[in-house]
């Protein structure tokens, strides 16, 4: 019983902030972009806008949650959960610190890639339950955009369980131990631009949010969403952003570990710092890249999004990987030695 | 060699970079926006906001029923009756501009030959409820008296170019 108490604990101490990051990303949203745009952004709800959040999700409880007639009841209603779901079970496996991790597990990498292609269920089932044309075509776009883009990220994660030798998180973030050049970006380039990429895709994202492309097919799967249920796929998309932030930051960038590890004096004075503080750090700039990719690109076609995820992506990670496989047979230092 | 330069150029992400230079640097660039209830934009004496029926100094009005601004306007949204009065001078009985047809162009102001229909810079007013779009002669001619002083300014200062 107290064990029990001691895990939901520990679910509420994950969970809450990732929440309270998730209101305040989409206000860091808001503000980035309308400063990228030559604009203030909100500041009218509290001091210099900050209640903004706050205020948006009261809005969206107080909303009246309007079901389609022709709407599959059961499935319309399952779809929100079924892709926040993911978003939130994913983090249990993310590890804070060395020793900062819910559930060390031996495979975490695989459950991290296994949650993420989960949440594209959400978005399909939405689409089909909601019977209506413009959501079914988000749906289907969104389901052939995640098949094209996973097959490029999960090559890329090969090529990082290779480097690590090791497919649980924590194994990888310190196998990359040793200083900045010793991180998997710089032996992995190619595959961390390719997984970034991936990942913005896997979100839906612009430039590639073609499954909303509010232009086009006026929101996508969530057009017939009203209420708390639409602020609950809103909140699974944030949630992902930032979940694929720190996984970026852990897979490519070290995770906990100091930038300036293995460098004399700076390491010192840097010591006092945490690593939870550094993987935060990476993220946040992570998740900013997201912002600023919307405010700087234009909505892919359809036909360039496939072709950028066949075509492109696919070679340049099995190039990659050979690649990498070669280095790693011959020992290039200062990675493999 | 140029299909050759675009990939080298594409496949190194040098535009996506280029493209977020630009984005960042607005970043930090100064912002344009016009808090408005506090500040607000400049705006021209030509300003084309709600109508006004103006009076002349000594009191009477000046509109002379010649409906030339009837005649001109091309959404129809005025509707002029006249009548003589004891003194043998021709004055409206009524004089309406439906603002839900009024498309702001100015022309009645232009045709009008003795400067009564003007479009004030007046330009935050709403409805409420139905029927109060139709600006009727008595609300025209408040609205002239309440911004006369503004009005005569604006046209003294356009007047050269008219």
């Amino acid at each position: 019983m107290i064990e029990l108490l001691i895990i939901l604990a520990k679910i509420i101490v994950i969970v809450a902030p990732l929440l309270l990051a998730v209101a305040y990303l989409t206000f860091a949203e808001r503000k980035i972009i309308g400063y990228m745009q030559g604009r203030i952004g909100p500041n009218r709800v509290g001091p210099r806008g900050w209640l903004q959040p706050i205020a948006d999700a009261l809005k969206l409880l107080f909303k009246e949650i309007i079901v389609p007639t022709n709407a599959n009841r059961f499935l319309f209603v399952l779809a929100p959960i079924l892709s926040i779901g993911p978003a939130l079970a994913a983090w249990a496996v993310i590890p804070f610190d060395a020793h900062l991790v819910l559930a060390n597990i031996d495979a975490s990498l695989l459950y991290v890639l296994a949650l993420t292609s989960v949440g594209v269920y959400g978005v399909i089932i939405a689409g089909w339950a909601s019977n209506s044309k413009y959501a079914f075509l988000g749906a289907m776009r969104s389901a052939a955009q995640i098949v094209a883009y996973e097959i490029a990220m999960g090559f890329a994660l090969v090529g990082v369980l290779m480097a690590a030798h090791s497919i649980n998180l924590r194994d990888i973030v310190l196998a990359q131990s040793g200083g900045i050049v010793h991180w998997f970006w710089l032996p992995l380039l190619p595959l961390f631009l390719v997984y970034f990429i991936s990942g913005v895709a896997e979100t839906n994202r612009a430039p590639f949010d073609v499954a909303e492309g509010e232009s086009e097919i006026v929101a996508g799967f969530h057009v017939e969403y009203s209420g708390m249920m639409f602020a609950v796929f809103f909140l699974a998309e944030y949630a992902n952003i930032i979940l694929i932030s720190v996984l970026a930051a852990l897979l490519f960038w070290g995770g906990w570990l100091s930038p300036f590890q293995g460098i004399p004096y700076l390491e010192g004075w840097f010591a006092v710092v945490p690593g939870t503080v550094w993987l935060l750090a990476k993220s946040a700039f992570f998740s900013f890249c997201f912002l600023w990719f919307r405010a700087t690109f234009p909505r892919y076609r359809y036909d360039q999004i496939m072709r950028l995820g066949w075509k492109v992506f696919i070679p340049i990670t099995i190039v990659w990987l050979v690649v990498l496989g070669i280095a790693i047979v011959s020992k290039v230092p200062p990675w493999f030695n | 060699m140029q299909a050759l330069r675009h990939m080298f150029r594409s496949l190194f992400l040098l535009e996506l970079f280029r493209g977020m230079r630009l984005t960042g640097r607005y970043l930090f660039a100064r912002k344009i926006t016009v808090q408005y209830p506090e500040e607000r934009a400049p705006m021209s004496p030509r300003f084309r906001g709600i109508h006004a029926l103006r009076r002349y100094a000594n009191g009477e009005e000046r509109c002379i029923a010649c409906k030339l601004c009837e005649a001109v306007c091309p959404a129809l949204a005025i509707t002029i009756d006249s009548e003589q009065r004891e003194d043998g001078t021709r004055r409206t009985t009524r004089y309406d501009i439906d603002l839900f047809k009024c498309i702001y162009c100015g022309f009645c102001e232009e045709a009008c030959p003795v400067d009564s229909i003007v479009e004030t810079r007046y330009y935050e007013y709403h409805f409420e409820n139905r029927g109060e779009q139709i600006m009727t002669k008595e609300k025209l001619i408040a609205i002239g008296d309440k911004f006369e002083k503004q009005i005569a300014a604006d046209r003294a200062a356009d007047a050269t170019y008219r």
